[in-house]
């Protein structure tokens, strides 16, 4: 039983000298008098999806956030590619690579596809530099074509406004609006709450395009059923420590649920919160 | 919980992404490119009505002419209040705005002696402050801009009392600022400039057609393309040879397209370009469809909000300096219905009162709703109760045909 715990499997990986994509080592934040993360490290590489699950109020949002650059860290380190980085705001971390995606996708539902693929960084021709810029149609409408078609993402017609989507669809949208940017991590939250079965399959389907591309993919998830659908390795939050981490490979859903709940680890830190 | 043996997540077989709607049905086509046939049937009703019941005057060209002049002023508020509108907020102080910076223009005119050019420059510009003053309470203090501008348009009145002193109208004498409005053009400006403005849009089309089949993007198929080009230009041509026609009492003197109106649909032309086709114009959508979505797309949405104001306050002050030439004076009493007009016309062209939806040549037409309503019923010898009414009721029933497309595209998702 105790195999799966963190110490065995990160020796087991053979990332002994593979560097992390995005490395997060003793991270620790309170908001006043609740500890909501405590010396948390956590790790994801190239070409891998990573489930973070964990029961309500137990850090994952938290942890996310402290990666999207929405909070700060009051300890630890945050590393890409080995690099120390320092990440202050969501700008910091929209520049160093890091793509995040919200439960609530922040699509604009009055614009059509293309509009909102390319919102806030639209291709240009200018007519007057710098003053009067013609927005350059053509070319973002053949780029997102190019994404929709990597990423084998279905939809009707680029030029319906997104509100006329399934929400599959407006996941999938959202997912290739961060894949413009060409990122090095993903961040996914909730990616398939409140989906149809059809179209939760779409965006698992999505998530291991995005892995087959060589991204590094952290999926926060509810459903343990769709996690082991698509991910390498599950990190288990827990009252706001790494509870747990399980190789995909050789654990069973149980396993992971009885990490959550703490049955398994009855050492779960008690006064803390 | 079975998960061991992963079902092969593969796409659904053949990718079809396409460029453009399969089917265009009539639902589709009503919302998007031909959203404006309902308000231009209203239009043909209305003409209908009024062209019988007033015997024929009503579609007179010195009538047409006439209606052309009067909208001109609502119209170019309206300009101003879609901008707003388009953002998701609302703007009641521009009729206020209009008449008090017409009443700077004009008393810098009369009492400074101050050059006709640098008076309306000056309206202009406390136009554009009296915006960003607005602007900075709305978007960077995030009072609701209802409150803001309902109370501005009380505060902005009260300062046209200020600049006007003691008197209750102040008359314009400045040739200059009395012409602005009321000149016809024929010749280079009001044949020439119309057929190069049309000549710019079919070479703009042209130009977008090749691009994208060299892009290897769907295209319009040829008969699409002349369909849309041909009647665009045949529209535009038979609007300036009408324009042509002599009229006027005498029908002799008077020919060519009222300088007031060639002035408004230059404005529109020139913010439906800045709109559709440039990044500013699709920010300012984005952020009437979703302000948190706007603002993730890292776009300065405090920004953009001040500038919209500030935007449309000044096209409100041009707007009331075009009332000021055509009446030749400024009165300390805010016309009452400047403002809903104005409001009405964007919303009965179609634009959205919830925001992000709507295109800028709704004021042409829902003006032309409006205005001939007004001339209909003026020719009608009706009183302004009855004004009052109709329009009341009209405006209404824009909004709620507005609601009800709203919940059409919720209930679609």
């Amino acid at each position: 039983m105790a195999e799966s715990t963190m110490t065995t499997v990160a020796n087991q990986r053979p990332s002994g000298e593979r560097v992390p994509r995005l490395q997060l080592k003793d991270i620790s934040k309170t908001f006043g008098a609740v500890r909501a993360l405590s010396h948390v490290d956590f790790e994801v590489y190239a070409g891998e999806v990573i489930g973070l699950v964990g029961d309500n109020g137990a850090g994952k949002s938290t942890l996310i956030k402290t990666m999207s650059g929405v909070n700060i860290p009051d300890e630890g380190d945050i590393l890409i590619d080995g690099q120390k980085v320092a990440i202050a705001s969501p700008t910091d971390s929209t520049r160093l690579g890091i793509e995040t995606v919200y439960q609530d996708l922040a699509l604009c539902d009055n614009l059509d596809v293309v509009a909102n693929l390319w919102l806030g960084r639209e291709a240009k021709i200018p007519i007057i530099p710098r003053i009067f810029n013609n927005l350059n149609e053509t070319e973002m409408e053949r780029r997102t074509l190019e994404v929709l078609r990597t990423l084998d993402v279905k939809i009707p017609s680029v030029r319906v406004p997104v509100a006329a989507l399934s929400g599959g669809q407006r996941q999938s949208i959202a997912v290739a609006k961060t894949i413009l940017r060409n990122p090095k991590v993903v961040l996914l939250d909730e990616p398939t709450a409140a989906l149809g079965v059809p179209q939760t399959r779409q965006v698992l389907n999505l998530i291991l395009r995005l892995k087959e591309q060589g991204l590094a993919v952290v999926v926060i998830s509810h459903n343990l059923h769709d996690v082991f659908e698509v991910v390498d390795r599950v990190v288990v939050m827990r009252l706001g420590r790494r509870a747990g981490t399980f190789d995909i490979k050789n654990t069973t859903p149980e396993r992971v649920v009885a990490a959550i709940t703490g049955a398994e680890f009855g050492d779960a830190p008690s006064a803390e919160v | 919980m079975e998960t061991k043996n992963r079902p092969p997540l593969t796409g659904i077989a053949g990718t079809v992404v396409q460029s453009e709607p399969e089917k265009r049905t009539i639902r589709t086509l009503l919302r998007n490119d031909l959203g404006f046939i309902p308000v231009l049937l209203t239009l043909l009703v209305i003409a209908v009505y009024f062209e019988i019941t007033t015997n024929g005057i009503f579609l007179d060209p010195g009538n047409l002419s006439n209606l052309t002049q009067q909208i001109v002023p609502i119209g170019i508020v309206s300009c101003a209040a879609v901008l707003v509108l388009i953002l998701g907020e609302i703007d009641l102080s521009l009729a206020a705005v209009a008449q008090a910076c017409s009443g700077v223009t004009a008393v810098l005119s009369v009492y400074q002696g101050w050059n006709p050019w640098l008076a309306i420059l000056a309206g202009l510009l406390t136009g554009t402050v009296i915006g960003l003053v607005n602007g900075f309470f709305i978007a960077y203090l995030r009072v609701p801009s209802f409150i803001v501008t309902l109370a501005g348009s009380i505060g902005y009145a009260g300062m046209l009392l200020i600049i006007l002193g003691k008197q209750s109208t102040l008359i314009v004498r400045d040739e200059v600022i009395r012409n602005l409005a009321p000149v016809y053009l024929d010749g280079i400006a009001g044949i020439g400039l119309p057929l190069l403005a049309l000549a710019g849009y079919v070479g703009a089309v042209l130009y977008d057609q090749r691009t994208r089949a060299r892009a290897e993007l769907k295209v319009k198929t040829p008969s699409q393309l002349a369909l849309q080009l041909g009647g665009i230009s045949l529209f535009v041509i038979l609007l300036v040879v009408l324009f042509q026609v002599d009229r006027g009492p005498d029908q002799a003197k008077v020919h060519g397209i009222p300088q007031s109106t060639m002035i408004w649909i230059g404005l529109v032309a020139l913010m439906w370009v800045t709109l559709k086709r440039t990044p500013v114009g699709r920010h300012l959508y984005a952020v009437g469809g979703s302000v948190e979505g706007a603002r993730r797309a890292g776009i300065n949405v405090v920004m953009l909000k001040m500038g919209v104001f500030a935007a449309a306050s000044t096209i409100a002050a041009f707007g009331g300096i075009m009332l000021l030439s055509r009446s030749t004076a400024v009165a300390t009493a805010i016309n009452p219905t400047l403002l809903l007009s104005a409001i009405a016309a964007a919303v009965i062209g179609g634009v959205s009162l919830f925001g992000g939806r709507g295109s800028i040549w709704a004021v042409v037409l829902g003006s032309l709703v409006i205005g001939a309503l007004d001339s209909g019923l003026n020719l009608l010898n009706q009183e302004q109760s009855v004004k009052n009414i109709v329009q009341g009721v009209v405006l209404v029933l824009a909004v709620t045909l507005d609601a009800l497309a709203r919940r059409g595209n919720a209930t679609r998702r």
